[in-house]
């Protein structure tokens, strides 16, 4: 199955903002990444799935520039994360998984303050950073604005999190669970900011999760991450294609309910109609679902690599 | 370079301003001046031996040198403990010059702190005892002192914090600093000290800026009852440059040394850490 997806090779080398090759991290004596290689092109989003330990920090880690790799070629934006300076910096940004900084300090002053380092980056191209009252807006903390950042909920210290990423209107932008802790409605919010910043401008995003359904919605690209390396790389309607998963076919007939799995749905559906007609009512069929791929991928995984 | 520092100066007056907020470091400001004060107070009749002088007037400038060793040698490394446990550090690592922008600004933000702290003793001390005084000479010892102050202590409180990634082991720290201001000559006269700890006294900056902050607000005359009968500024200044040069020597190599260390699986696992020692 890797093998049929040679990582990376979707993405043309001129148009590469992400580009990783056989990338290994090694602690100890233990491996926890042994080549992983994709790249990722301007306003794409790329999701990275994986079970946990599989590898999805240290990768974005190194990505950043806050871990040292072991061995192989990583490029962001054209540098190397390893020596790159603050003028690389100001064109990322970053989300990590927990922040509990600067309780202090109340939202709008922060926002403010973390904003101003980005001035001097501004180009005609791209005015940096983002007016902190629009990004308020953005994030739909304008309520909180004048909240010290310690008395904000889970969710709003999610939101707060995600507007200190993009203040310097990165171009290129890494988050890692951006939505813990995000009830419905601002789990939608986040997603419509996502559009907008691929959109807009033109932001490529790689971000993890552990919501495969906001995995399908956000991702131009999904990457499975396992064992160490990406087991799997394209969109989640190409992913769905190549496992070799069957189509579930629901019907009720006579006030009775069946299920039945084809591999093809199309002939036993065909015959289904032709025996029973206008009997068979409630007709459903489904395809794998993302989630149903991502397990059949991992546990294919796990049970090909014991 | 320049917008670097005025960024850096902007987050150290913010810092400052939101200490003033809070009731914790409010009290963290008053506590040592009402201690302090209450100590004098209790001095009152105190003379310092071999003169007429009173001690809690000798104290009141020794204390104001301690404040300001303190604050330079304590207060940024705890700083810098706590910010790099809830992850201050590492956001400023991931803003670009963020690391440049958070140390000028812990710089102008503890200077500031301290002078705060200072103040709050120093002025309603002044009521308290008399024979304090402060002539163009003190003046001028002062501007020559303080920098040279912030420079020998912070450089190497900042090298303190690179050491402890737990704010709970600090107190490894506090105990023998608590130590050596007991023999510096802060409360009471070093002379009265057993020779070998009057040698140790010597080797801190503590020492000295006591001695400093005593040359600058007392009579001339007082030199006679310290160490080799002066105020020995040719001496303060030495022991305290050396501090700046070693300090400044080691800082940034272990500053940078911490930067590189932080990730954000190292937040995260410091993290856990401090919730198990909490749930102990």
């Amino acid at each position: 199955m890797a093998g049929a997806l040679d990582a990376g090779t979707q993405v043309p080398p001129g148009e590469r903002v992400i580009d990783v090759r056989d990338l290994r991290m090694r602690y100890g004596a233990k491996d926890v990444l042994t080549g992983v290689s994709f790249a990722a092109r301007r306003g794409e989003v790329l999701v990275l799935l994986g079970p946990n330990g599989a590898g999805k920090t240290t990768t974005i880690e190194i990505l950043e520039g806050f871990r040292m790799r072991s061995s192989g070629e990583v490029s962001v934006l054209g540098a190397d994360p390893a020596g790159a300076g603050e003028a690389w910096r100001a064109r990322l940004g970053v989300v990590l998984q927990s922040w509990r900084d600067h309780g202090k300090w109340r939202v709008r002053e922060l926002l403010g303050h973390l904003g101003s380092y980005y001035r001097r980056y501004s180009t005609d191209g791209k005015a940096r950073p983002w007016p902190v009252d629009d990004l308020l807006e953005v994030v739909g903390l304008t309520a909180a604005a004048d909240t010290r950042v310690l008395r904000l909920s889970g969710g709003q210290r999610r939101r707060l999190d995600v507007a200190i990423g993009i203040v310097g209107r990165p171009e290129v932008l890494f988050l890692d669970e951006p939505t813990v802790g995000f009830d419905p409605e601002a789990r939608r919010d986040f997603h419509d900011l996502v559009h907008r910043l691929t959109d807009v401008d033109d932001t490529a995003i790689l971000l993890t999760t552990h919501d495969l359904d906001e995995a399908e919605k956000l991702a131009d690209r999904i990457l499975i991450l396992a064992g160490g390396r990406i087991i799997a790389d394209g969109s989640a309607d190409e992913l769905s294609r190549q496992v070799a998963g069957e189509s579930e076919i629901r019907w009720t007939r006579d006030g009775r309910r069946f299920v039945h799995s084809a591999a093809n749905p199309t002939p036993f559906v065909r015959e289904l109609l032709l025996q029973h007609g206008d009997d068979v009512t409630e007709l459903e069929v489904r395809r794998n679902s993302l989630e149903d791929t991502y397990m059949r991928v991992v546990h294919d995984f796990e049970g090909g690599s014991k | 370079m320049i917008e670097t520092l005025r960024v850096g100066v902007a987050r150290g007056l913010i810092e400052f301003r939101h200490t003033l907020t809070n009731a914790q470091d409010m009290w963290g400001y008053l506590f040592p001046s009402v201690a302090l004060l209450a100590t004098l107070f209790f001095m009152d009749d105190a003379r310092v031996p071999g003169t007429t002088f009173s001690l809690g007037a000798s104290a009141l400038p020794s204390s104001i040198g301690m404040l300001v060793a303190l604050g330079g040698l304590i207060t940024i490394a705890q700083y810098l403990v706590v910010d790099r446990e809830d992850g201050t550090l590492l956001r400023a690592k991931a803003t670009p010059n963020g690391m440049s922008g958070y140390l000028i600004g812990k710089v102008v933000g503890v200077g500031v702190m301290t002078l705060a702290s200072v103040l709050i003793v120093l002025v309603p001390g002044l009521f308290l005892v008399d024979g304090l005084r402060l002539d163009l000479g003190g003046f001028l010892t002062l501007l020559w002192l303080l920098p040279l102050a912030i420079v020998a202590t912070v450089p190497i409180g900042a090298s303190i914090g690179s050491a402890f990634d737990n704010p709970r082991s600090f107190g490894i720290v506090m105990l023998p600093m608590f130590g050596l201001v007991a023999i510096s000559g802060i409360f009471y006269p070093i002379t009265a000290m057993p020779g070998w700890l009057q040698g140790i006294a010597q080797i801190f900056p503590i020492y000295w800026l006591g001695l400093g902050m005593r040359s600058v607000f007392l009579p001339d005359a007082l030199a006679s009852v310290e160490l080799a009968g002066s105020w020995r500024h040719l001496e303060t200044f030495g022991v305290l440059a050396v501090w700046a040069v070693l300090g400044l020597a080691l800082a940034p190599a272990l500053l940078r040394r911490m930067a590189r260390r932080e990730s954000g699986s190292a937040v995260a696992a410091r993290r856990r850490r401090a919730l198990t020692t909490i749930g102990r």
